[in-house]
C-alpha cells in the first residue's frame, strides 16, 4: 500500500546483490503472538502485491483509450474510425474498445483497486491508531549489534555523573530532537517518525475521496456541445444541443433554464511573422437570460475564460463558418436559407459542409463541399485555404439530386449526406459540377434544378456547456493526497535507546545504538553526532 | 536588443550548447572506455585509491565524488581527468543552453515552452540543471554518460520540430501553463536521473551476480554501491513523483477545466500522464513489496520513464488530441 519499507533498516541482511530478497519480518505492534504477527504480514504482504498488480494492469487498461478514439472524446474521429476499419471495428465494439474508459472490464479493475485501498486502509488505520498509543518499543539487550551503536565512559571528574544523571540529559536531547521519549531504569528508548505511516494513510483516504468525487461528478454532471451562428441564440434545453452526454443520474429536466444570445464572434490569427495563421485570440461576446423573465446581461467569453451561468460552465471550445446560402428550387421558389455552419477540417480553416433541401421541386437537392476562409489556387490547380481568416472567402460545392433518404426513419448527421439515392449534378462537360462561389454569387443548376446563392459568410461558436456537480472535491482531495505523500515520503522513523551502567571508580559505560525503519544514507554520522551532543553533559550552572 | 536579433542569439545559444555538450558526452564516453583499460594488474596507486576509496567509504556520502577524489590526488587517473573535463563542458554547454532559452522567452515575449520545440530545449536544460545540483548535493558524476548523452539526443531531435519564435496559442495563455508546465519540466528532469540511476543499478546488479562478488574495476567500478543507487533512485523519485501528481492530476485538470471545459476528458495526453503516474505509484508500492524491491522497482522505473518520454514524443506525433500544439 504504501512507500516505505517497514523493513528494519539492516542493510548487511541484504545479498550483495541486492537481488530478490526474503520477506523481511513487518516491524508491526510489539503485542502480537507470531501467529498473529503471520497472519498479519501475510495479509499485508498480499494486499500490497494485489495493489500493485492491479495497478501495472490499470495502467495497461488505459493504454487503448489513448490509441483508438473514443465515443465520449471524439465521436466524430470514432466515425471516421468505423468507416476506415470496417472489419476490426464490430470486435472492437464487442470489447468495448470505443469507450475503454467507462467499459465494464476498466471499471471492473479500478472497482477492484477501490476495494483493495480500503480493504488496505481500515486494518492498517487500527494498526497506527494503536501505534499512536503505544509507548517506545523496549531496550534490546545487545545495543552492539544494531547497525549504528557506539559506546563511550563518563569520567568520574566531569561533573554531574552518574548513570541517572547522563540519562536524564540523554531524554531531554531525545526529546529536543522529537522524539517520544521514555525513561526506564538504567535506559532510555525513543522513537519518532510517527507522521509517516499517518501521511500514507492520508494519502490513501484522499485518494478514495477523489475517486468519490470523480463518481459524483461523473453521475450527476453534464456536458454538452452546441454550434451557435452569430446572431442567433441557444437556450439550454436537451434539444437544442448537437451533442450531449451526462451521468446516469442527471435528468434533462434540471438543465438550469438560461438563454444565450450570441452578437459577435472574433477570431483573430497572426498575420504576419514565422507563426502566421496561428490562433491569436477567439471571443464570443452577447448577452445572457440566467432564467425566463429576468433581465439579460452582457457576456464576454474567450478560451480560459468560461461564462459562469446558474452553476453551469459556458466554454468557448472551438469557432467556424458558416456560409449564408439561399437556394431557389426550379419553380423560383426560395426553399432554404440561412447560415450552414461548415467544420473545420485543419489549421487553415479548410471547412466542410452539407446542405439539405427536402423541400425542393422537381427533386430534393443535396450539396457537400468545402468552405475556403483564404481561398487560392493550389499547387495541383486545385483551390486551397492558405489563411484561417476569411479575407478571400470561396464555397466550393458539388450538387447532387434525387432522394435525400430523409423519410427512411433512419436518423441522419446534419454533416454528411447519404448518396444511395442521389445522383451528382453534372456539368456540360459530363463531369460533376463544382460550384465555385464567393460571397454575393449565384449559379444556376444545370437542367432547371434550380440555384444557389452564397450571400455572405458568418462565423459560428462552438461552446461547450458543461455542469460537473463537487468538482472541487477531486482536487482538494489531490492537494490533501500530496501533503500525506510528502510526509510518507520524507518522515524517516527512527528508534533510539540509550544504556548507561555504573563500571565502578565513579565512571559510567554509555551505549547508543539507533534504528532506522526506513534506510537513510548515513545512520553512522547522525549517531556520532548524537553521542556528541549527550557527552555535552550540563555542567552546574548550565541552563541545559 | 530587437526580436529578430534576440531570436537569432537564442539559436546560436542552443546549437554551440549542442556542440558542447556532445564533446562532453563523448569526454565522459572516453573516460568510461578509459576506465575499461585500467586493468587491475596495472593499476597505479593513484587508480587503486579511486576505486578502492569509492566503494570502501560504505555510508560516508550517497556517491563517493570521484571529483572530490580527484582534488585530493596529486596526480589524478586518466578516468578522472577525462571525467573532470567533462563535467565542465557540461557546465559550459549548459550555460550556453540556459542563455539560448531565456533569449528565446525574451524573444517570444513569454515563457519558453509554447511549442514541442521549445519543450525539448527547454526539457533538455532541466534535466541538465537537476543533473547538475544533484552533482553537488550528492555527486552522481557517474550518471554523466547518459545524461548528456540523453541532452544531445533531445537537443538533436528538436531540429526536427523547430519552429521560430513566436507568441502563444489562445489556449496556453494561462499562468496555470506555468506552474502545470514547470512542474512536469522539472520532475521530467528528475524522471531523467532517476531512469539513469534505476538502468545502471540493474547493469551493476547484473554484473555482481554474474561475479558473485561487487564489482570494483572498469566502467561499472566507477559507480556507487548498487545500495547507494537503489537509494538515489528512490529519492530522486520520491522528489518527482509528489511534482507529477502536482503536475499530471491538479494544474493540468484546473487549466483544462479553463481552457476546454473539463477537467479531465483522456485526452490521449491526460491517458499518458495518468499512465506514468499509475507506473509511478507502482514503482513506490514495489519498493515495500518483497520480491519487488530492487530490480523489479528499478524495471518499473525505467517503464515510468518508457510511459513518460512515448508521452512526449509519440502522442505528438502519432496520435492527434487537444494537446497535439505541443507538450
Amino acid at each position: 500500500m504504501s512507500a516505505d519499507t517497514t523493513a528494519p533498516a539492516t542493510r548487511g541482511a541484504a545479498p550483495p546483490g541486492g537481488g530478490r530478497i526474503e520477506p523481511d519480518a513487518p516491524v508491526g505492534p510489539p503485542t502480537l503472538s507470531p501467529g498473529e504477527l503471520g497472519r498479519w504480514a501475510w495479509r499485508q504482504l498480499t494486499s500490497m502485491r494485489t495493489a500493485l498488480l492491479l495497478l501495472l494492469v490499470l495502467a495497461m487498461a488505459a493504454v487503448p483509450g489513448s490509441l483508438v478514439p473514443q465515443e465520449g472524446v471524439d465521436s466524430l474521429a470514432v466515425a471516421r474510425f468505423r468507416l476506415t476499419h470496417p472489419d476490426l471495428s464490430p470486435w472492437l465494439d464487442r470489447l468495448g474498445v470505443f469507450s475503454v474508459y467507462s467499459s465494464p472490464w476498466f471499471s471492473a479493475i479500478y472497482l477492484l483497486l477501490v476495494v483493495s485501498l480500503i480493504g488496505c486502509i481500515i486494518p492498517r488505520t487500527q494498526v497506527y491508531a494503536r501505534a499512536l498509543g503505544a509507548r517506545p518499543p523496549r531496550t534490546p539487550s545487545r545495543l552492539d549489534r544494531l547497525p549504528a551503536y557506539a559506546t563511550y565512559e563518563v569520567g568520574a571528574d566531569s561533573g554531574r555523573t552518574g548513570a541517572d544523571a547522563v540519562l536524564e540529559h540523554a531524554a531531554a536531547v531525545l526529546r529536543r530532537r522529537r522524539f517520544r521519549v521514555d525513561v526506564d531504569p538504567g535506559a532510555v528508548r525513543a522513537e519518532k517518525g510517527y507522521l509517516r505511516e499517518a501521511g500514507n494513510l492520508i494519502f490513501h483516504v484522499s485518494l478514495v475521496v477523489v475517486l468519490v468525487g470523480v463518481a459524483i461528478g461523473s453521475l450527476w454532471g453534464y456536458r454538452g456541445n452546441v454550434i451557435v451562428v452569430e446572431g442567433s441564440g441557444f437556450s439550454n434545453t436537451l434539444t437544442q444541443y448537437d451533442e450531449f452526454t451526462s451521468g446516469a443520474l442527471a435528468t434533462g429536466s434540471s438543465l438550469p433554464p438560461f438563454t444565450l444570445s450570441l452578437q459577435t464572434l472574433t477570431a483573430d490569427f497572426q498575420t504576419d511573422g514565422a507563426q502566421a495563421g496561428q490562433p491569436k485570440l477567439f471571443e464570443a461576446t452577447g448577452t445572457v437570460t440566467p432564467a425566463p423573465g429576468q433581465i439579460p446581461r452582457p457576456f464576454d467569453i474567450e478560451v480560459n475564460h468560461p461564462l459562469s451561468v446558474e452553476g453551469t460552465s459556458v466554454f468557448l471550445v472551438g469557432s467556424g463558418y458558416a456560409p449564408v446560402v439561399t437556394v431557389r428550387d426550379g419553380d423560383g421558389q426560395v426553399v432554404s436559407s440561412g447560415p450552414v455552419p461548415f467544420l473545420p477540417t485543419d489549421s487553415s480553416y479548410v471547412s466542410e459542409g452539407v446542405l439539405k433541401v427536402p423541400d425542393a421541386e422537381p427533386a430534393q437537392l443535396g450539396m457537400e463541399g468545402f468552405f475556403l476562409p483564404t481561398a487560392a489556387r493550389g499547387p495541383d490547380g486545385l483551390p486551397v485555404s492558405v489563411f484561417p481568416e476569411a479575407t478571400n472567402p470561396a464555397l466550393s460545392l458539388f450538387v447532387y439530386s434525387g432522394d435525400l433518404g430523409l423519410d427512411d426513419g433512419e436518423p441522419q448527421s446534419v454533416y454528411s449526406l447519404d448518396k444511395d439515392d442521389l445522383d451528382v449534378v453534372q456539368g456540360d462537360d459530363q463531369s460533376p459540377e463544382r460550384l465555385l462561389l464567393r460571397p454575393g454569387d449565384t449559379a444556376r443548376l444545370p437542367d432547371g434544378l434550380g440555384s444557389v446563392t452564397f450571400d455572405k459568410v458568418a462565423e459560428f461558436a462552438r461552446l461547450q456547456i458543461a455542469s460537473a456537480p463537487l468538482a472541487w472535491l477531486p482536487l482538494a482531495g489531490l492537494v490533501v493526497a500530496i501533503g500525506g505523500l510528502l510526509l510518507s515520503l520524507y518522515v524517516r522513523p527512527r528508534r533510539a535507546w540509550v544504556r548507561a551502567r555504573p563500571a565502578g571508580d565513579g565512571r559510567t559505560v554509555v551505549e547508543v545504538a539507533l534504528l532506522d525503519r526506513v534506510a537513510r544514507a548515513d545512520p553512522v554520522s547522525d549517531l556520532d553526532e548524537l553521542v556528541a551532543e549527550l557527552r555535552h553533559l550540563p555542567q552546574k550552572g548550565d541552563l541545559a | 536588443m530587437n526580436t529578430e536579433a534576440l531570436a537569432q542569439l537564442a539559436n546560436v545559444g542552443v546549437a554551440s550548447a549542442t556542440v558542447v555538450l556532445a564533446l562532453a558526452w563523448l569526454t565522459h564516453l572516453v573516460e568510461w572506455a578509459a576506465a575499461r583499460e585500467v586493468r587491475p594488474a596495472r593499476l597505479d596507486s593513484d587508480a587503486s585509491l579511486v576505486s578502492a576509496g569509492g566503494h570502501s567509504a560504505g555510508g560516508s556520502s550517497p556517491a563517493t565524488g570521484v571529483a572530490a577524489e580527484g582534488e585530493t590526488s596529486p596526480s589524478p587517473s586518466r578516468p578522472d581527468r577525462f571525467g573532470q573535463a567533462g563535467l565542465s563542458l557540461t557546465v559550459l554547454g549548459t550555460a550556453l543552453l540556459a542563455a539560448g532559452v531565456l533569449a528565446r522567452a525574451l524573444a517570444a515575449g513569454r515563457v519558453p515552452w509554447g511549442n514541442m520545440y521549445e519543450f525539448a530545449v527547454t526539457g533538455a536544460l532541466v534535466v541538465l540543471v537537476v543533473y547538475l545540483g544533484l552533482v553537488l548535493r550528492a555527486g552522481i558524476q557517474w550518471l554523466a554518460p547518459i545524461v548528456t548523452g540523453f541532452a544531445v539526443v533531445v537537443l538533436g531531435l528538436a531540429i526536427l520540430v523547430y519552429v521560430p519564435a513566436g507568441p502563444l496559442v489562445p489556449a496556453l495563455d494561462s499562468y496555470w501553463l506555468v506552474l502545470h508546465v514547470s512542474a512536469a519540466a522539472i520532475a521530467g528532469g528528475a524522471f531523467v536521473v532517476g531512469a539513469g540511476t534505476s538502468a545502471l543499478f540493474l547493469l551493476k546488479q547484473r554484473a555482481e551476480q554474474r561475479a558473485g562478488a561487487p564489482v570494483t574495476t572498469g566502467p561499472l567500478g566507477r559507480l556507487p554501491t548498487t545500495e547507494q543507487m537503489d537509494r538515489l533512485a528512490f529519492q530522486v523519485h520520491a522528489f518527482a513523483f509528489p511534482l507529477w501528481t502536482f503536475a499530471a492530476l491538479i494544474a493540468g485538470p484546473i487549466w483544462a477545466q479553463n481552457a476546454w471545459g473539463r477537467y479531465w476528458g483522456w485526452d490521449p495526453k491526460e491517458v499518458w500522464a495518468f499512465i506514468t503516474w499509475v507506473v509511478y505509484a507502482g514503482y513506490l508500492h514495489a519498493r515495500a513489496t518483497a520480491g519487488w524491491r530492487g530490480r523489479g522497482a528499478a524495471v518499473l522505473a525505467l517503464v515510468g520513464f518508457a510511459t513518460f518520454l512515448f508521452n512526449f514524443v509519440g502522442i505528438n506525433l502519432f496520435v492527434s488530441g487537444l494537446h497535439s500544439y505541443a507538450f
